[in-house]
């Protein structure tokens, strides 16, 4: 019995409009185990915990729980089996009380009436369990997110859940923070609770699990014990061999040639906004790429959204060619000649019913003012041109850009910054999520637009992206500036021990 | 207790309000004036407390108004033409409406449309059906209504509490242990936090939306019933926009329109001072009475305006305190391309 | 060519329903020339529905931003009163620029509420939809005012070379509508702010600005309406001005196809939309049916258009379109 897995998942797939998400991927959590779940963006993880779960429908696959083979329709159903997920954003209502967000469908009832007294006495004696001594009567939204994170993880194991699957749960959780949570993950895997832990903080990775999953394209790529799970190949492995490697390779030394090769345009000096982004200081130059390199949540969105106006910083000030500026919002950024494509494409870049042109246009068109349209033929020409020369497929240009590929949709925007020939132009993961043929065009676009003068700030969460084209790479941790590479220093392993030096590790707790 | 502090601010409104009115008319002194501003906000009360649950819940009902109104014209038709007992009557009508507020309750659920245009046309769907009865007023002039006009409550002091204000005081408080005490009313809650979250956490939220709107309609329906027995009569113009009254009513009681948050006390509270208002109108004779609607609408302002003013404030305050937590982060969507 | 074709369902169903009026009464589409200017029921239908037509144009713009003004009747019944308090004692410009004016500053103040304090267009609307009507009594003083003003009256009974003035008002309003989001490129902004308002800003476009250019709009659609339903009647009735016919204005735009959630917009077939309810209500009215009837056909249309457009049948939809 005991050698039977907890939960043991066989050849799981999933595909979305002819994508193959999830190919085949197995998958063994044993019972008491602490199991990171790993992979970068794209590679599967999200829709393997909802397939697991029931949120989207499998295509093929078996899974089975304590020897039981079960299909959830739902995360409901999926929780009822005893499979339970808490994500990141918590999942709970910020409007109800502690105990009633516990105990909601299920409450104490007598003659039909809810037994508030003994529902939040229940509540806090379960709460006492995970160390969590609050106020159970107030709403769950006054409580930190790690207290909402810990409830959440009480009502989960408190509907039976045998197999708890924790999906980024500290990513925005302090050091502290985290180590109640490990501490509470430790205790529950005592009880012989199984944890799938997905995260993309590596030290966690070592101070708490056991084992190791690695997905990559949606395929799983090796199955290891932690101890015996060396850090560097383990980011080898997520990041696996691809082309940006092969490029990375024989591009790297022209590229650190061109340090400084032209005037600065972008200067920020201390700029910064309390709780959001410590002071940062960079400058960017004509023709160059500056990568900003850092773990997810580690304040690279946050520099460019300062930079762009898009959120006002309080502290420092930028200068655009050595003149200090003020930017507010970003028109006043459109106007200085500064683009932005946003990392959400489909929440802040995409307007989906539009067109691929009226997208394209629509930066342009916004600096020009709404009574100075462009006329038809020069959008039509704006558009044929950038279809062209990006490759945008399909070459309709009065398609809904909904309905093109991610990494068309990140042409298209591409090609709407480009548009408004603009001097510095930020780019936050511009290549995630597309295919990889994709993947390799805007790499070479990102280098023929530098060598055409522009001035490049590029975020991403590949390392080996980042390598091959920046001239100098700015390390970020924590939402501050920790790092700064430039010349032949740039390479992989140099940026992660930046990200990794000093990194506040948390200190777990002698079970 | 910011949470408290709209039904405070109301508190405090009416009680001076009450208080400026008192020193103006010594009348408002008497439990007459008290039981009058009962029996006048009878039925908008009732409709107000089937719009509390709605407006909690995340939703909004267009339709009440013209509920009451088709409520009274098919009791009037039913009783004096029909002859359908009045209590056999009640009974049909408050089926009808209930599994009418259902039916728009399902189609909100089932197709996710906006509650706002599914109650829209439940709101001409009701007004057309009434007036498809009758398109005059109907006198009642059963027995059964001459005998319930009469019942009271003598008050101490020569006030009376009719027998619809305390069908009105009986629903608050019905409403109120339903809302406060019950896993119903712990999922309505639930829903106007966020329908999609509450689904995850396992409740179903489908016969939770259905048996809002129900309940909105059958208040509704009620408060017709009400509205028949003070005027003894029916007519399908009857209650013609008492769904703004009744959100009005309901802001003004400090509930959120957004949904989440809110209770019956403030919606009380919000009709009596629109009572209050009525009846300090009537009670001065030079002012007219459009100042009421004038007043109502500045009342939603400023009430809609602390809303948004205390909701901001606690927005920065919580993106503040994850923010110095560590980061957030957005998570993608997978990549479906 | 392409707004024809996108417009076909609507086109369709409104040549249905003037079908449909024709079979009921025979002298449906008879159209005769009396005292210079052009009489029959089919001209009644665009002339009754002018202003339905008029808010539409101002309401389908709101809605492209995603938001909804539930005060348009109330801000007619104002300008209406506005209008007719001055008509007989200040010349027609004036009496139309106070009017107008009035609408516009209602207008604004919405727009205020919804792009500058944020607050849900159901809600701020809402704020002068109950107050509005207060508001018209207090001009008029609770009377229904009377007026004598012939200028003022042309516009409500009056024609230009045939067409009954409300009509040319119509016509006027789109093409004036259109030159002003078509020929300009507000147009595009208003359905990229509808379509993904946080896009939208980060793209540059000043949001805030054509949320409330929009609300300004429909104030002042509104307006005119209300001046025209005022001179239909040689009077403005406080209580009963334009009541309810917020309703029929959104219902319009439901019609020409918008989505409530904000997007895409097509103003002639929102007006297009307008006219098609009043040939509904005129058809019912001429077949001796209860005119009550016409509540319950609005909702039936309402319901079917919004089950039409609701996602679960689009995802159904987009299936059968996906081949092609």
């Amino acid at each position: 019995m005991s050698d039977t897995p907890l939960l043991s998942v066989r050849g799981l797939s999933k595909s979305f409009a002819g994508h193959q998400a999830l190919a085949g991927v197995d998958f063994t959590l044993r019972r008491g185990e602490i199991h990171a779940l790993l992979g970068e963006n794209g590679a599967g993880k999200s829709t393997f915990i909802k397939t697991l779960t029931g949120i989207v429908r499998r295509d093929a696959g078996a899974v089975w729980l304590d020897g039981v083979a079960i299909a959830p329709r739902s995360a409901e159903e999926s929780a009822r089996a005893g499979i339970a997920t808490v994500y990141q954003e918590v999942g709970l209502l910020p409007n109800l009380t502690v105990a009633q967000n516990l105990f909601l469908g299920r409450e104490p009832t007598r003659f039909g009436l809810v037994r508030g007294r003994a529902m939040r006495q229940r509540t806090s004696e379960r709460l006492a369990e995970f160390g969590l001594a609050i106020d159970v009567g107030a709403p769950l939204g006054s409580f930190p997110v790690a207290v909402q994170h810990l409830v959440a993880i009480a009502r989960a194991v408190d509907l039976s859940a045998r197999a708890l699957i924790l999906d980024e749960p500290t990513a925005s959780l302090d050091t502290h923070e985290v180590t109640v949570l490990f501490g509470v993950m430790r205790r529950l895997a005592e009880r012989g609770i199984g944890i799938v832990f997905v995260t993309h903080f590596l030290e966690q990775v070592y101070a708490i699990t056991d084992r190791i999953t690695v997905l990559r394209n949606g395929r799983l790529v090796t199955e290891r014990e932690t101890a015996f799970f060396p850090r560097l190949d383990l980011v080898r492995t997520m990041l696996g061999h691809d082309i940006a490697e092969e490029e990375a390779r024989s591009e790297t030394a022209p590229r650190a040639q061109r340090i400084g090769a032209g005037p600065p345009v972008l200067r920020a000096e201390r700029l910064g906004k309390v709780g959001y982004l410590r002071p940062v200081d960079m400058t960017v130059a004509r023709g160059e790429v500056v990568g900003l390199a850092g773990l997810l949540g580690s304040g690279r969105t946050e520099t460019a959204r300062l930079l762009f106006g898009a959120e006002r910083p309080d502290q420092g000030r930028i200068l655009l060619d050595g003149r200090p500026t003020r930017i507010a919002n970003p028109r006043d950024a459109l106007r200085h000649r500064l683009g932005y494509c946003p990392e959400e494409r489909k929440t802040d870049g995409i307007v989906a019913d539009l067109t691929v042109r009226e997208n394209i246009v629509l930066a342009l068109q916004a600096r020009k003012g709404p009574f100075r349209p462009l006329s038809r033929a020069a959008q039509d020409r704006i558009t044929r041109d950038f279809i062209a020369k990006l490759d945008i497929r399909p070459p309709d240009p009065e398609r809904p850009i909904g309905l093109l590929s991610g990494g068309n949709q990140q042409k298209a925007l591409l090609a709407r910054w480009l548009a408004t020939e603009p001097r510095l132009l930020i780019l936050d993961e511009p290549t995630r999520g597309i295919d990889v043929g994709a993947h390799a065009e805007i790499i070479r676009l990102i280098r023929s637009l530098c060598d055409a003068g522009l001035a490049l700030l590029v975020i991403s969460s590949e390392l080996e992206e980042i390598v091959t084209y920046s001239d100098r790479v700015i390390v970020m941790r924590d939402r501050a500036q920790v790092a700064e590479l430039a010349d032949g220093a740039i390479d992989v392993t140099a940026i992660l021990r930046a990200i990794a030096a000093e990194a506040p590790a948390p200190v777990p707790e002698p079970a | 207790m910011s949470r408290n502090l709209p039904v405070l601010v109301a508190a405090l409104l009416f009680a001076a309000g009450y208080g400026l009115c008192a020193t103006q008319y010594p009348a408002f002194l008497t439990t007459r004036v008290v039981g009058n501003l009962l029996t006048d906000g009878a039925f908008l009360g009732i409709v107000a407390v089937g719009t509390t649950f709605v407006i909690i819940a995340g939703g909004i009902d267009l339709s009440v108004g013209s509920v009451v109104g088709f409520t009274t014209v098919f009791l009037a038709l039913a009783i004096e033409r029909w002859g359908i007992p009045p209590l056999a009557a009640f009974g049909i009508v408050l089926a009808a409406a209930g599994l009418f507020g259902a039916a728009m309750g399902a189609l909100i659920h089932v197709f996710d449309m906006p509650p706002f245009i599914v109650t829209l046309a439940g709101m001409f769907l009701a007004r057309g059906a009434g007036f498809l009865l009758s398109t005059e007023s109907v006198p009642i002039n059963a027995p059964l209504y001459g005998a319930v006009s009469d019942l009271s409550l003598s008050l101490p002091g020569g006030g009376r509490l009719t027998l619809t204000a305390g069908i009105m005081l009986g629903v608050f408080l019905v409403g109120g242990v339903v809302l406060r005490a019950t896993r119903f009313g712990a999922t309505v809650y639930a829903l106007g936090g966020s329908r999609q979250t509450t689904a995850l956490m396992g409740v179903r939220v489908g016969r939770n939306i259905v048996a809002v709107y129900a309940l909105s309609s059958l208040l509704a329906a009620l408060a017709g019933i009400v509205f028949s027995l003070d005027t003894a009569s029916g007519t399908p113009l009857s209650a013609v926009g008492v769904e703004l009254d009744a959100i009005a009513a309901v802001v003004i009681g400090g509930t959120l329109l957004s949904g989440g948050q809110g209770g019956l006390l403030g919606t009380f509270l919000g009709v009596m001072i629109g009572g209050l208002i009525q009846t300090a109108i009537t009670f001065d004779g030079t002012l007219s009475s459009w100042w009421s609607k004038i007043a109502t609408g500045l009342l939603l302002f400023a009430f809609i305006a602390l809303q948004q003013g205390s909701v901001a404030l606690a927005g920065r305050s919580g993106r503040r305190a994850r923010a110095s937590a560590g980061a957030t982060v957005v998570r993608p969507a997978e990549a479906r391309a | 060519m392409r707004a024809l074709r996108a417009g076909a369902p609507q086109l369709l169903a409104f040549l249905a329903v003037l079908l449909a009026d024709r079979l009921v009464a025979p002298q449906f589409l008879d159209v005769h020339w009396q005292d210079g200017r052009l009489f029959g029921n089919l001209v009644d239908v665009f002339n009754r529905g002018a202003p339905v037509a008029l808010l539409s144009l101002g309401m389908v713009l709101v809605v492209a931003t995603g938001g909804i003004d539930l005060s348009v009747g109330a801000v007619m019944a104002i300008a209406g009163a506005v209008a007719a308090s001055l008509a007989d004692t200040q010349p027609l410009p004036v009496v139309l620029g106070a009017a107008l004016g009035t609408g516009l500053l209602c207008g604004l103040w919405n727009g205020l509420l919804v792009a500058v304090l944020r607050i849900q267009p159901i809600v701020a609307t809402l704020i002068l939809m109950v107050a509005g009507r207060g508001i018209a009594q207090l001009i008029t003083e609770g009377r229904i005012i009377t007026f004598a003003s012939p200028d003022l009256a042309f516009l409500g009974g009056g024609a230009l070379v045939g067409v009954p003035m409300p009509v040319v008002l119509v016509l006027g309003m789109l093409v004036l509508t259109l030159a002003l989001v078509r020929g300009t490129a507000l147009g595009l902004m208003i359905e990229a702010t509808g379509g993904n308002a946080r896009a939208s800003a980060l793209a540059g476009i000043d949001t805030r600005a054509v949320t409330l250019a929009v609300y300004a709009w429909s104030g002042l659609c509104a307006a005119l309406a209300g001046v025209v339903a005022a001179a239909d009647i040689l009077g403005a009735d406080a209580n009963n001005a334009g009541l309810w016919l917020e309703l029929d204005a959104i219902l319009a735009v439901v019609v020409a196809g918008s989505s409530l959630l904000g997007g895409r917009f097509s103003l002639w077939l929102a007006v297009l939309g307008a006219f098609l309810i009043q040939a509904m209500n005129t058809g019912i009215l001429l077949s001796g049916l209860p005119p009550e009837l016409n509540l319950v056909v609005k909702a039936a249309v309402v319901l079917a258009v919004l089950l039409l457009q609701s996602p679960r049948l689009a995802g159904l939809s987009l299936l059968l379109r996906k081949p092609s």
